[in-house]
């Protein structure tokens, strides 16, 4: 009798089934585990995934090769959705309606959200200056409050500001509260300066504080006259200090040919200083007036010009006087 | 010619260079019964274990196998491609499949086939050293000094390996370089084969859009991974019984020293099962895998096999054979390889070796018993090889008919240096005829 079954396939024993790309290998069958980026080559040209000859043509391999290249995968991966992104964007950007739309969309949200309670400055502080100046200021910075805070220039302002002549430095901030807060350092008045065109109030770096009508309103302040007097105004006011002891005399500091300094005192007397180092020749004719007296007496000019050769001009009385002393000393002898 | 054969294996070392720096390698074995193809990544040299032993894989990690695929090899016949277009065509479902798993794309491919003649030759030179030190130069000028048979035209060198360095009395060297001596001899084993396969196969792989980057015969691959280290050391012969070939190779002291082929392998086991069955080769070949053996016992007269049939006929679809009778028709031939082999191994003076080991790889070293008949007629220590295991091998391709692509792997990531691996010195080229002439005037007068 001849056995039904004879074939003897042997029996594997494995411990666990293969898997994967082992199973794969074992059975020879194409695995299509994840198709990660992948063409398939045969299915592209249409035909049959399963055929007789399992060699791929010529294309689908060159093709496949192609793809499995890194730089074709990463340009595939990364270039072309940007490519994609960027040709969706530029097309509708193309159209001249959509941009402005999209412009004027942008702006409204932006004016929401500048235009928010939060933001807004309500009015101006102004601290440090005086009634006069703070008119000033409101003057030269128009802001109609309500304002955003986000169109004020806070820099700008302050240039505005400082660029007033009475204002030496000023901060600008916008406090908590929607308050613009402005702090002024006026500039204050050391000396007059009085010109041909005017009477004016300088500071001590000489920059110009204030025009004003009459020298009467600020007696207080010396005088300084002559063309160029204000570029010098700290030496004027060294000179000044120096003829403290000369009290209400001193009249004034007159600057002559925009190079040296004449003092002026009452009765019409003067001291004519040098260019250079002017208060030591002043100190010098002080220490000769405490000793002597000399401006008591009737002196119209001393003249310190020369420093080796002091020189003195009496009054036309006194030099007359003097003469008919000589004249009458000498007839009596 | 030697200079062009020279030229092209250092373009080829150099190709290699430039696949480890890329860091990918595909490996392919191209078969009689299938071409397989193994695509690697180098990613640094292994190091060693802690404790300073050498682990499992010796040091072999330096590289992971990221892809794999085989396929049926159509168009080689006897390791040697008969038709190109087939081949091709063959070539490219392994290489295409390999890069699918690795998901990358390989250029450069190493391959190795069996056919093609090998023929061995060994070369001894010995040359007077210029300086005390053996330097790099006089190793390529002791090498250079080989007197090269004439091997015949049509036929190129695949390997030429030193195997043996000599300073003085002292024999045995590996390395003879930064040694003191005075003269320096070499003993180089040298493999022809038919350079038309060579070209063949180049031109395939050519045509599948890639950079050879190696050629080596599979002989010496699949000793490399199926014989372990003492075994490569202490002499063995590894015989690797492939589809159309059965390839035997001799290792001594780590260096191949004899390769030869037999051109008979499992096709002509299978085509004899055919014809004596009258079946079709593919059933033949199913019969001869799941109920081959060459030791037939008094069960094998009872077990009957089904060897069917699809042509409607009703008694010759039920034909059935015992397996006595294919063993009968095996065994014969089985037996005609081995005899075959044993003559080569002879040829080689196998038995004047001191170790004897002798390892069955390959995918016809499968059939059942074929070590008891093996010991019976090439000698008791036989043992049957496996390939060495290698990272991300699949479990699939751990078999012994995988030794030779696994081998080959094992080749591109720590290639043996071979003759063209070092310069020839400069002035052989050009004194060589004027020395000649020289030589020629003082033996004549």
């Amino acid at each position: 009798m001849r056995p039904l079954k004879a074939t003897r396939a042997p029996v594997i024993h494995r411990s666990k089934p293969l898997e994967g790309p082992d199973a794969d290998f074992a059975s020879g069958e194409r695995h299509e585990t994840e198709p990660k980026l992948r063409l398939g080559g045969v299915k592209l040209f249409g035909r049959k995934s399963q055929r007789f000859d399992p060699a791929p043509s010529r294309l689908s391999y060159r093709l496949q090769r192609w793809m499995l290249t890194p730089g074709i995968r990463r340009g595939l991966k990364y270039g072309l959705p940007i490519l994609a992104i960027c040709a969706a964007t530029g097309l509708y950007f193309s159209a001249e309606d959509r941009r402005v739309a999209v412009v004027a969309y942008v702006n409204d949200i932006k004016t929401s959200i500048q235009q928010r309670p939060e933001f807004m400055v309500n009015l101006m502080a102004i601290d440090g200056a005086g009634p006069n100046l703070s008119e000033d200021i409101r003057e030269v910075v128009p802001l109609d409050f309500p304002i955003s805070s986000w169109d004020l220039d806070a820099e700008q302002i302050r240039d505005t500001i400082t660029g007033l002549d009475p204002v030496k430095s000023a901060t600008v901030r916008i406090r908590p509260g929607g308050i613009l807060q402005v702090d002024v350092v006026e500039r204050q008045p050391v000396v007059v300066w009085r010109t041909r065109s005017g009477t004016e109030l300088l500071d001590e770096t000489g920059a110009h504080v204030e025009r004003v009508a009459s020298r009467k309103d600020h007696a207080t302040l010396p005088l300084i006259a002559g063309k160029g007097a204000d570029e010098h105004v700290a030496e004027a006011l060294q000179l000044l200090t120096t003829a403290r002891s000369l009290g209400a005399r001193v009249r004034g500091l007159v600057r002559i040919g925009e190079r040296r300094w004449d003092l002026v005192l009452d009765r019409g007397q003067r001291i004519m200083l040098p260019t250079d180092r002017p208060v030591r020749a002043l100190e010098r004719v002080l220490a000769v007036n405490e000793v002597q007296d000399l401006l008591e007496r009737d002196v119209a000019v001393v003249d310190m010009r020369l420093g080796q050769r002091p020189t003195i001009r009496m009054t036309e009385a006194a030099s007359e006087d003097w003469w008919s002393t000589k004249t009458d000393v000498s007839s009596r002898q | 010619m030697m200079t062009d054969l020279y030229q092209s294996q250092r373009a080829m070392r150099q190709m290699r260079r430039q696949a480890m720096q890329r860091g990918v390698v595909a490996i392919l074995d191209v078969g009689s019964s299938k071409i397989s193809c193994l695509v690697l990544r180098f990613d640094g040299t292994g190091r060693l274990s802690e404790d300073n032993s050498i682990g499992s894989l010796a040091g072999q990690t330096g590289f992971r196998v990221i892809g794999a695929a085989t396929t049926r090899s159509r168009g080689v016949q006897f390791g040697e491609v008969t038709a190109m277009q087939e081949t091709e065509r063959a070539i490219r479902t392994a290489l295409q499949a390999a890069q699918k798993m690795a998901d990358i794309r390989v250029d450069h491919v190493i391959a190795c086939f069996s056919g093609a003649n090998p023929r061995s030759y060994g070369l001894d030179a010995q040359v007077d050293l210029e300086g005390q030190v053996v330097s790099e130069a006089e190793v390529g000028r002791v090498l250079n000094a080989c007197d090269v048979p004439d091997y015949g035209a049509g036929r190129e060198v695949l390997h030429a390996q030193p195997v043996n360095f000599a300073l003085d009395n002292r024999s045995g060297l590996i390395d003879p370089r930064g040694q003191m001596g005075q003269t320096l001899a070499v003993d180089m084993h040298m493999l022809t084969v038919d350079a038309v396969a060579i070209q063949n196969i180049v031109r395939c792989i050519k045509r599948c859009d890639l950079e050879l980057a190696g050629i080596a015969n599979s002989a010496y691959v699949s000793g490399i991974s199926a014989l372990v280290e003492d075994e490569q050391e202490l002499g063995a012969a590894c015989i690797d019984m492939g589809g159309g070939t059965t390839s035997v190779s001799i290792f001594m002291k780590k260096h191949m020293i004899y390769a030869d082929c037999v051109r008979m392998g499992g096709d002509h086991v299978t085509s004899d099962i055919s014809m004596g069955l009258g079946v079709p080769a593919n059933v033949a070949e199913r019969i001869k895998t799941f109920n081959g053996g060459v030791h037939a016992t008094g069960a094998d007269d009872r077990d009957l096999i089904d060897i069917g049939g699809d042509t409607g006929d009703w008694e010759h679809d039920r034909r059935t054979v015992s397996r006595a009778e294919l063993i009968g028709i095996m065994r014969p031939r089985v037996e005609e390889i081995l005899e075959e082999v044993r003559i080569r191994l002879d040829a080689a003076g196998f038995d004047h070796l001191p170790s004897q080991q002798i390892v069955l790889t390959g995918g016809g070293s499968q059939i059942m018993g074929l070590d008891g008949l093996a010991t019976r007629i090439l000698g008791q220590r036989v043992r049957l090889g496996r390939p060495l295991r290698v990272h991300g091998l699949p479990q699939s391709a751990t078999g012994p008919g995988f030794s030779s692509v696994v081998g080959l792997s094992l080749f591109a990531a720590h290639p043996q240096d071979e003759w063209w691996d070092f310069e020839i010195p400069v002035d052989t080229y050009a004194a060589r005829p004027f020395k000649r002439a020289v030589r020629w005037f003082r033996d004549n007068w």
